[in-house]
């Protein structure tokens, strides 16, 4: 917790000595784009969030900031980009095709292989979610290019580089990697780690229509069945107002049933530390921290949890964070706003039901 | 079949300490597991060895001692191990690396017969990408499959895989066409205990070690550093808040009274919160 926060000079590996060269053919590429995954007629929030932050980088580049939308259906295509348009792009690239109802790696690589290579974008994010995933591994090992995992931070440097900060060596530490020599600049960001950004309802902008030569006979993957979650609160837990987690602080995985209890309470979502689903405890689904879920509540409530980087990066986006924890000297204490130096197992039940009275003395009242 | 499964060698996480000064990290005594996602990965290719029959070659890049991770997945019973060490391949990131494994992979096809299958953990837990598997299947031409929870059908005379993969928001349930690359989700299987003729095997096998050259890689300039078009600029520890955390004093108070002290302070610093409570607390 006393770590001053200077920077290395040059960590072990560095490549800081480089110099950046940008060859003459990628001198063209121009303009910043976000992928937005559609799919079952619906777009997935973490596009819209990355236009709030693609906004920024655009301005700074003075670019413009364009929306790529793959899927089928003429209309809900067009309904996902007024979204797009409503939520900062300019400009949606609209592929429209049957062959693309459904993720496939295939072909959605095809497409936007084709996109990059078409219309040259110097920047290109992508949400850090199993499609994302998926799809940026395979477009830029086809466009030998950069590309960065699960950023935290996206910056435009004086070079016009993108400047990505994500953290690295198991969490303890965060670095900053540049694309130096190949265009486009791609990176990944996890849902929830940028803020969505307000919508503009009535914002319009321009769409591009490309059309694409894909035939279902040439894909040799084919989707047997889907079988959507009926659990849905691995959305939930994300998108909850209210979260409260539990460390290895709680002691046994019997003693979680005080943070389900409090996040009960209080009508919110629960989840916990990675060592938690390490040792079993919990479910990976329930996992909060750089390596599972980032978050954003109005209220988070940590329970046991140390607080390295790895789980800092997961929750500082939280409005009002209460850490509980025996050792005043936990990092969680650092980015907190309330701490209090207690035993986490005496202290939720105790807060489960100071907020179980209040709350039915109120109802009553009312 | 030929089922060649890539791993890594991780340092441990939970004993990485960075030094509090340097901010560089302390290698030094920390032990060395193989990455535990790609522990799944080496189990599946076991259990589809045991039903169709074949060979599990293991496949690593890293530094010599990289060479005790196969020796472990050789006990686990995988039949070959083969580590690929060079100092051209120092500094890959996540491009230079699925290079260099994925002429690698071909090097073992061509000398023990192509593979079938190409298994990868869903991620490393040092570097956290999910890149290489990915990188891989594309270098290869392999169909792609992350996230792969089951292999629920391979039918090798008609070269068809069909698999159950975590998708967003479902199950997807995928045919594909032989060879496939496939990364392995976590939790999908428990990696068995080596049996002890497979240990006592694993101890005096001989490892394959192979450099860029062995490996058939003559273009050196797509390994390590300088096939990397990532480069690390800073590492930096985080910033810690300019304010520490308010402090609740517990020391010496009965729980209730703490408790109430911070649903105040919740409510004082959140001061909606209670009204949103009691409208869902009230069922509306």
């Amino acid at each position: 917790m006393t770590t001053p926060p200077k920077p290395a000079p040059a960590a072990a590996g560095s490549r800081a000595g480089m110099k950046k060269e940008l060859p003459e053919r990628f001198k063209s590429y121009q303009h910043v784009w976000v992928f937005i995954e559609y799919e079952h007629g619906e777009v997935h929030p973490v596009g819209l969030e990355l236009l709030g932050e693609g906004r920024k980088l655009a301005d700074k580049l003075g670019v413009e900031l364009a929306g790529v939308l793959v899927g089928a259906g003429r209309e809900g295509l067009r309904q996902a980009a007024v979204e797009a348009w409503e939520h900062g792009a300019d400009l949606v690239y609209v592929v429209d095709h049957p062959t693309l109802e459904h993720y496939r790696n295939d072909p959605y690589s095809q497409v936007l292989t084709e996109l990059v290579n078409t219309y040259k974008p110097e920047v290109l994010l992508l949400g850090a979610t199993v499609l994302g995933r998926d799809l940026a591994g395979s477009v830029a090992t086809t466009v030998l290019t950069g590309l960065t995992a699960d950023c935290t931070e996206l910056a435009i440097d004086d070079d016009r580089c993108l400047a990505a900060t994500r953290p690295t060596f198991g969490g303890s530490l965060l670095c900053t990697i540049f694309t130096l020599n190949t265009r486009p600049q791609m990176a990944t960001i996890r849902p929830r780690v940028m803020a969505m950004p307000p919508r503009q309802p009535g914002r319009t902008g321009r769409l591009i229509e490309h059309k694409v030569a894909l035939h279902e006979a040439d894909i040799v993957t084919k989707v047997l069945r889907f079988v959507a979650d009926r659990d849905s609160s691995k959305a939930q837990l994300a998108y909850a107002d209210i979260v409260v987690a539990g460390g290895l602080g709680l002691r046994s995985p019997e003693n979680l049933q005080h943070v389900r209890a409090l996040a009960s309470a209080l009508g919110g979502d629960w989840g916990g530390s990675r060592p938690l689903v390490q040792k079993g405890w919990m479910p990976a689904d329930r996992q909060i921290g750089q390596t599972g879920k980032t978050i954003r509540p109005k209220l988070y409530i940590a329970a046991g949890i140390s607080g390295a980087i790895q789980h800092r990066v997961g929750v500082e986006g939280a409005d009002l964070i209460i850490a509980i924890n025996t050792d005043p000297h936990a990092p969680i204490f650092d980015f907190a706003h309330l701490g209090i130096v207690a035993d986490a197992v005496e202290l939720l039940p105790a807060l489960t039901e100071a907020f179980r009275k209040r709350l039915s003395v109120n109802r009553l009242a009312g | 079949m030929h089922i060649v499964v890539c791993i890594k060698q991780v340092p441990d996480s939970a004993q990485i300490r960075v030094h509090p000064v340097t901010n560089t990290i302390m290698r030094q005594g920390v032990p060395t597991i193989i990455n535990p996602y790609d522990l799944f990965a080496l189990e599946e290719a076991l259990r589809l060895r045991d039903k169709v029959g074949g060979e599990v070659t293991v496949l690593t890049m890293g530094p010599p001692m990289a060479e005790d991770a196969l020796r472990k997945a050789l006990g686990i019973g995988a039949n070959r191990g083969v580590l690929l060490t060079d100092r051209f391949f120092a500094g890959s990131d996540t491009l230079a690396t699925s290079f260099a494994l994925a002429q690698a992979v071909r090097k073992i096809g061509e000398t023990w017969g192509a593979p079938e299958v190409v298994f990868t953990g869903k991620q490393t837990i040092d570097g956290d990408t999910a890149q290489v598997g990915p990188g891989i299947a594309r270098r290869l031409g392999l169909n792609q499959l992350t996230y792969v929870a089951a292999i629920n059908a391979i039918d090798l005379e008609a070269g068809t895989i069909a698999v159950a993969r975590r998708a967003e928001g479902g199950v997807q349930e995928l045919s594909t066409k032989l060879p496939a690359l496939i990364t392995m989700l976590e939790g999908t299987n428990e990696i068995r205990r080596g049996t002890v003729p497979d240990v006592l095997r694993a101890a005096r096998a001989k490892i394959e070690v192979w450099n860029a050259a062995a490996a058939g890689i003559t273009e050196v300039g797509m390994c390590g550093l300088r096939g990397s078009p990532t480069v690390v600029k800073r590492v930096f520890a985080p910033t810690p808040r300019a304010a520490k955390a308010e402090q609740v004093e517990a020391k010496d108070r009965p729980y209730e009274a703490v408790a109430e002290d911070v649903m105040e302070r919740i409510f004082a610093a959140q001061p909606a919160m209670e009204a949103e409570l009691m409208r869902t607390a009230a069922g509306y």
